[in-house]
């Protein structure tokens, strides 16, 4: 049975308003005289692409596309603030170097993949969507792909670890010794009871 | 709205999104670089699902690709503050010399 890929030209409309979104979103990431603005302008280009994704009946993954991004910038803002030492949203900057070798190679990536998108013969689609995508999600995540929940989860709280493991100013290493048995721990502040 | 169509936007970010990673001297910014990249990819990704195989399989898979990319900025926040603590710096340019 032949399932039909077209979406209708009010849903053409909306992916290239979006498309148009993302992409020009993404170059003023690298524009803009100001981090808070590049900050912005990545975001935006990440809730056009969850939009899209919304589009194809993606609603699960678009939706967490959006919230985890819209999140995840406001944490990027932050770094930006704290790193960067200055106002974000008042300081003009051109911080890159080898520019023109990276806006060639890039532009030769652009080509390189439009020409494979282009050229290549894609195979006629197999299958239909589920009716419903999150439900049939959800039952592919608790059954025949529940391996790779049981995989991304570890590695999930493993990132945890090295993150706070790279990030910590003191380890247990510093404060009790390379054998770990220093008493009382060097720290700088003593703390607790009687100490 | 076609599968190359939405390959070739997907493209074009992935393209921006590798002028960023090449060209930024700041860490964060290279992070927005890679972020960008990873972005192009859900929606190819997101394509292909729609209009060659849309069965399930597609989505965990889209899935992976956003736990990837949380894993990816967590641990480029960890480094981004090492960094800074060990050499004062946010640039990436001025961490040449963590190769020794």
């Amino acid at each position: 049975m032949s399932v039909p890929t077209d979406l209708g030209a009010a849903v053409g409309v909306a992916f290239w308003g979006l498309a148009v979104v993302a992409v020009a979103a993404g170059v003023a990431v690298f524009r803009v005289d100001s981090m808070a603005r590049a900050t912005y302008a990545l975001a935006v280009s990440f809730v056009a692409v969850g939009a899209a994704l919304l589009l194809v009946g993606l609603d699960y993954v678009g939706l967490v596309v959006v919230l985890m991004m819209v999140m995840e910038m406001a944490v990027m803002g932050v770094y930006m603030v704290m790193l960067m030492g200055m106002n974000p949203a008042l300081m003009p900057m051109s911080m890159v170097h080898s520019g023109r070798r990276a806006a060639v190679l890039a532009a030769g990536t652009f080509v390189v993949l439009a020409a494979g998108a282009l050229l290549v013969p894609w195979p006629e689609r197999r299958g239909a969507p589920a009716p419903d995508t999150v439900a049939a999600l959800g039952t592919a995540l608790m059954e025949s792909t529940m391996l790779v929940m049981l995989v991304v989860s570890p590695v999930m709280v493993a990132t945890i670890v090295a993150g706070v493991a790279l990030a910590v100013p003191r380890g247990r290493y510093d404060r009790l010794g390379d054998d770990l048995r220093r008493r009382p721990a060097d720290d700088p502040q003593p703390g607790g009871v009687g100490r | 709205m076609t599968l190359e169509a939405v390959l070739v936007v997907a493209a074009a970010l992935v393209a921006v999104g590798l002028y960023g990673a090449l060209s930024q001297q700041v860490v964060v910014m290279v992070m927005m670089g890679l972020e960008l990249m990873l972005n192009g990819v859900i929606l190819a990704a997101g394509a292909v699902w729609w209009f060659l195989a849309p069965d399930p399989t597609g989505q965990v898979l889209l899935l992976v690709v956003v736990a990837a990319m949380t894993v990816e900025m967590a641990m480029g926040f960890a480094v981004a503050t090492l960094l800074h603590r060990s050499r004062g710096t946010d640039m990436t340019d001025m961490a040449a010399d963590l190769r020794r």
